[in-house]
């Protein structure tokens, strides 16, 4: 079992996160592994221990902080980390990103196949979703997304997609893309020998070069949208908190009553 | 004028109000028409869709192959060839198929958008990000836009000119998917108003130690839809389809009352850009007082009791 896992730096939820010049601003200090990529590396693991063999690479695309990811993946157990650093790929848009992770996972295919690509189901920076089925699509290969379970069966993978309306179960032949999601699995945490041992692992780092990918195509030049404008939301006004004395339903009632709510 | 093309949602045959919502939008943007994937609607669907300014309806059968994306994003395309914006309600499965749909033709993408609007001959659009504390406005760079409109964020109303709402067949030439559907369990449709599209929410968290029924009652005499934190959801408490939060559903109702939910990131997210948000929890320092409007310390058993006998009393009076 040869699976890759997408991973993505983002600002830790818990930080003051902002735009700079359009862009999420991204920092080692405050930057981490996406959290739902975590559900995604757990899915793996998972795999190849099931499999009792098999080779798990992390992949993130990014500048030098966004190492920071796949090194989060090692502590968590994966084999090998690959990281795209290029400063053409700096803003672009989901399909030039989809473009170069796309690139970086037919290098690793061509040296030897890969069953799976595992994502996230979402990025908690930018929440789109969209990644994974542009990845899928430029890969040409099973599309498998919102997997809340994930089995695999010889050269079939099935997943459960629980949808608003439908419970569905699909099924395709690999090599498939397949995104998990929180549902899918509790992640585990990094212990630590692992994190012992990720510190001496290797990063490999590859330009768009190294992955013939024409700087043209991705990038702020090749983004099909542009932030024009990113601002905080003012803080709520007039908030009101009061303690419960033995008044405070009918309080809160008023409240309602009078903003024509209730 | 441009043309807008709104992808039609439908619940048993009826059109959902996020639709209705969304050809509101288009016709601020150009010409609506609408795109219904499946068997022709009812005729008064079609016509509803019309009163809402829908010139036509454009039908593609496409079956049960328009359950995977792929197949999906073929008959969308095949509908709106012609159409300089595509719009559609922003849920998980409508940003996998217009993923698709610009991949195959160029078209810039925007989803969870709160608003668009015409600047210059572009499509801009504003969404809020980061747990609902930025607001962002894109300009789409493309010729063609596609759009993922948030529910619950455009009031839905009649054109002034109602169109004729003709129904136009489209054939579409769906592609080979390697994917196969072998199983479809529908989920039994919410009593009431879905969560996403409820103008009131009322939330249940850990402090409801799994007894929704206060929750469920405030909800009821609000005519409001129920939802939980993660955490309910997670101890089995009620189903997921309640989640509130940025993995589960996004919602932005006029009000959102949240009863024992101590307000974690991943909630906030799902909630924060609410019109007037009300909090009930036991601990004071609760972070979802930080973004309440009116919050109460306090037990809920003591507080939502006392809150639904004065509404009923002042409603009464």
């Amino acid at each position: 079992m040869r699976i890759l896992v997408t991973v993505k730096f983002v600002p830790d939820l818990q930080s003051q996160r902002s735009f700079t010049d359009g862009a999420v601003t991204r920092t080692g200090d405050d930057g981490t592994m996406n959290e739902l990529d975590e559900n995604a590396v757990e899915a793996a693991l998972q795999l190849r221990e099931a499999a009792g063999e098999g080779e798990v690479y992390a992949l993130t695309v990014g500048g030098d902080d966004a190492v920071a990811a796949v090194r989060k993946a090692l502590q968590l157990g994966v084999d090998h980390a690959l990281h795209v650093a290029d400063a053409s790929v700096a803003g672009s848009d989901v399909f030039g990103t989809a473009k170069v992770l796309a690139a970086a996972v037919r290098k690793v295919h061509d040296e030897a196949p890969l069953d799976l690509v595992i994502t996230g189901m979402a990025a908690l920076d930018g929440l789109t979703s969209m990644l994974p089925t542009a990845l899928a699509a430029e890969l040409d290969w099973s599309q498998l997304t919102l997997a809340s379970g994930l089995t695999i069966d010889g050269a079939t993978a099935t997943v459960v997609r629980n949808l608003p309306d439908a419970h569905e179960t699909v099924s395709a032949p690999l090599p498939a893309v397949v995104s998990v999601t929180d549902e899918a699995n509790t992640p585990r945490y990094p212990n630590f020998k692992l994190i012992m041992a990720a510190r001496s692992k290797p990063v490999t780092t590859w330009t768009l070069e190294d992955l013939g990918v024409d700087a043209a195509t991705v990038g702020a030049a090749a983004a099909r949208t542009v932030v024009v404008d990113a601002s905080p939301r003012p803080p709520r006004e007039n908030r009101t908190v009061v303690t419960d004395t033995g008044e405070g339903g009918a309080a809160l009632a008023d409240f309602l009553i009078e903003r024509g709510l209730a | 004028m441009s043309t807008v093309a709104v992808l039609v949602e439908s619940r048993d045959g009826s059109v959902t109000q996020p639709t209705f919502e969304a050809l509101t939008l288009a016709r601020t943007l150009g010409t609506p028409v609408a795109v219904w994937i499946g068997a022709a609607p009812a005729p008064a669907e079609a016509a509803r869709l019309g009163i809402h300014g829908a010139e036509e309806v454009r039908v593609v059968d496409a079956g049960d192959a328009a359950r995977l994306p792929a197949a999906a994003a073929a008959a969308l395309g095949a509908a709106t060839a012609d159409a300089d914006v595509v719009l559609v309600i922003s849920t998980f499965v409508n940003k996998e198929i217009v993923t698709r749909l610009a991949l195959a033709t160029g078209a810039g993408v925007v989803v969870d958008a709160s608003d668009a609007e015409m600047v210059d001959g572009h499509v801009e659009t504003l969404q809020t990000v980061f747990a609902a504390t930025w607001n962002v406005r894109t300009r789409i760079a493309t010729d063609k836009a596609i759009v993922g409109i948030r529910p619950n964020t455009t009031q839905a109303s009649p054109g002034e000119t109602p169109g004729a709402a003709t129904l136009v067949e489209v054939a579409a030439d769906l592609p080979e998917t390697r994917e196969l559907v072998t199983g479809v369990e529908p989920v039994p449709a919410p009593d009431g108003v879905p969560l996403a599209e409820a103008p009131v929410v009322v939330s249940g968290g850990r402090g409801t130690n799994g007894d929704y029924t206060l929750v469920r009652e405030l909800a009821e005499l609000l005519g409001g839809a129920v939802g939980a934190s993660r955490d309910a959801t997670d101890e089995g408490w009620i189903s997921h389809e309640h989640m509130v939060g940025q993995t589960g559903t996004t919602v932005t109702p006029a009000l959102y009352v949240a009863c024992g939910i101590s307000g974690a990131v991943h909630h906030r997210g799902g909630m924060q850009a609410s019109g007037t948000i009300v909090a009930v929890n036991i601990d004071p320092d609760a972070p979802i007082f930080e973004i309440a409007d009116f919050g109460v310390v306090g037990d809920l058993g003591d507080v939502i009791p006392q809150a639904i006998a004065r509404i009923k009393e002042v409603r009464g009076s």
